[in-house]
């Protein structure tokens, strides 16, 4: 496996928003302001890779040993709840900055499906551990990069003059679908 | 599937404890009056201070943003506490303010038009034909104010309008929002008698839709001692208002009104003792309920 596709394959051909459709929720949510879409990005980042680890672990050495693989979802989603909770407690303790800046975003990825799908996704495709971090981080720097251009889309067309019947999140959806069918046009990069 | 439960809760139990471990290692030194500030604040999370939740609120009285007395439903109570935790004096505080209903428009004084059947809400049966009670200034009775109340202090009586428990009733102001009638205000609590009507409409016309409503004509006006009653103009119409600072509840408006427009509650022993005048009464409920001497009380 060659990480370098791994990684653009993750980001761009196979992005977790725009070509999978998850973790639509944030994307759609927390989209209105670049500067918010950063903070959301990286507080992704920094979760989706930690999850992917340690939800390898949990199925590799503990599902896979008792041959309890179809809990995977469910103790994914436990990795992943006290995950975020413990992340919170870090960072909240040694960098009270970012933790006032993340604010809100940090708790809401307990319930952000990309989390879990990347997991999952992880565990099905059969990664070792290293490609595993490498598919959660570059996974998660896709959701940011898509995060952050449709923010800044949102933003330039705030101030442009829309047809009422199509302001606000109707117009919104129109880009989210244009920027997705513009990704496709990575499909046979890798 | 033993091991299947086993590992789950071997999973959860760990992850349980280092979570536990991470909040006691981890804790973050928060300022300890905040906590003390939202323990002393009601906790009902009303918002009627204008800030999220009780949290919110105790963070910026800590930070000097607020107000001690800022807490509406705390009342002065709740601001004497916060003022002894802040180390402040809290003064003789606002006076409390309670809800008032202003319709008696029961089922046999104000029919119905038609048979409302939608959702239970006022807001619902705001948009058919002005509500389904003849007079379209009445209570449709369908209970929005009891349902914002944080406080339980509204429920719907069986003549299917509000009734205000006044010992519950904070004064927060959350019905007056969520009426779509704006029937429901706030009057200071000492206050015992008010004009029970909104019927802002020509006599002839709001006598024909309710038989208790005001039919502005003017006898309180020219009868209050204290000219404290008066018939000002509200809405498209006019309708009796009193002014709370000139009047001394005497009752005088309340026994000569023709209609019985004009309400007398029983006040609350905190706030009046008249039954019992050697009870002494702090000085500010005092201030406000003394007596006129018009001579009127029988």
């Amino acid at each position: 496996m060659n990480y370098f596709t791994l990684i653009i394959s993750a980001m761009l051909v196979q992005n977790i928003v725009l070509a999978q459709f998850l973790g639509v929720c944030p994307f759609l949510g927390v989209s209105k302001k670049v500067e918010s879409a950063i903070g959301m990005g990286m507080a992704v980042v920094f979760v989706m890779t930690i999850a992917s680890a340690i939800s390898w672990l949990v199925y590799n050495y503990i599902l896979v040993r008792f041959h309890l693989e179809y809990l995977q979802t469910i103790a994914f989603i436990l990795v992943i709840a006290s995950l975020v909770q413990f992340v919170e407690m870090v960072i909240r303790k040694f960098s009270p900055g970012l933790y006032k800046s993340l604010g809100v975003y940090l708790p809401l990825i307990t319930t952000n499906c990309a989390v879990l799908g990347v997991a999952l996704l992880n565990v099905q495709n059969g990664y070792n551990f290293l490609a595993t971090v490498i598919n959660g981080s570059a996974n998660a720097l896709g959701f940011t990069l898509a995060l952050i251009l449709f923010a800044g889309l949102r933003e330039r067309v705030d101030e442009m003059n829309v047809p009422a019947s199509l302001a606000g999140m109707p117009i919104s959806l129109i880009i989210a679908s244009i920027m997705s069918i513009a990704f496709l046009g990575f499909t046979g990069l890798v | 599937m033993f091991e299947a439960i086993i590992a789950l809760a071997l999973i959860g139990l760990i992850f349980g404890l280092v979570l536990g471990l991470a909040s006691k290692k981890l804790a973050v030194e928060t300022d300890p009056t905040i906590d003390e500030l939202i323990l002393a604040l009601p906790g009902a999370n009303c918002g009627a201070c204008g800030y999220p939740g009780c949290s919110g609120l105790a963070e910026a009285i800590a930070n000097g943003q607020a107000n001690i007395d800022a807490c509406i439903p705390g009342g002065k109570e709740v601001a004497d506490h916060i003022a002894s935790i802040m180390g402040m004096d809290a003064g003789s505080g606002k006076e409390p303010l309670i809800a008032r209903v202003r319709c008696q428009g029961t089922h046999e004084k104000s029919k119905y038009i038609y048979d409302y059947e939608g959702i239970a809400s006022c807001d619902m049966a705001a948009s058919y034909f002005q509500g389904s009670k003849d007079c379209i200034y009445g209570c449709f009775g369908l209970g929005t104010c009891a349902q914002s109340c944080p406080f339980d202090a509204i429920t719907m009586g069986e003549d299917n309008l509000p009734d205000i428990h006044l010992d519950k009733c904070t004064g927060c102001g959350i019905c007056v929002e969520a009426c779509p009638q704006n029937i429901i205000i706030l009057s200071r609590a000492t206050q015992r008698v008010f004009v029970s009507c909104c019927n802002t409409d020509k006599g002839k016309d709001s006598r024909k839709v309710c038989t208790t409503s005001c039919i502005k004509c003017g006898i309180c006006e020219r009868g209050c001692p204290f000219e404290a009653i008066k018939i000002i103009p509200s809405g498209n119409g006019s309708i009796a208002r009193i002014d709370e600072t000139l009047c001394t509840n005497c009752g005088w408006c309340a026994d000569n009104c023709p209609t019985g427009a004009i309400e007398i509650i029983e006040p609350l022993p905190v706030f009046f003792n008249m039954n019992n005048p050697t009870e002494s009464l702090p000085a500010s409920d005092t201030a406000s309920m003394s007596c006129g001497s018009c001579t009127l009380c029988k």
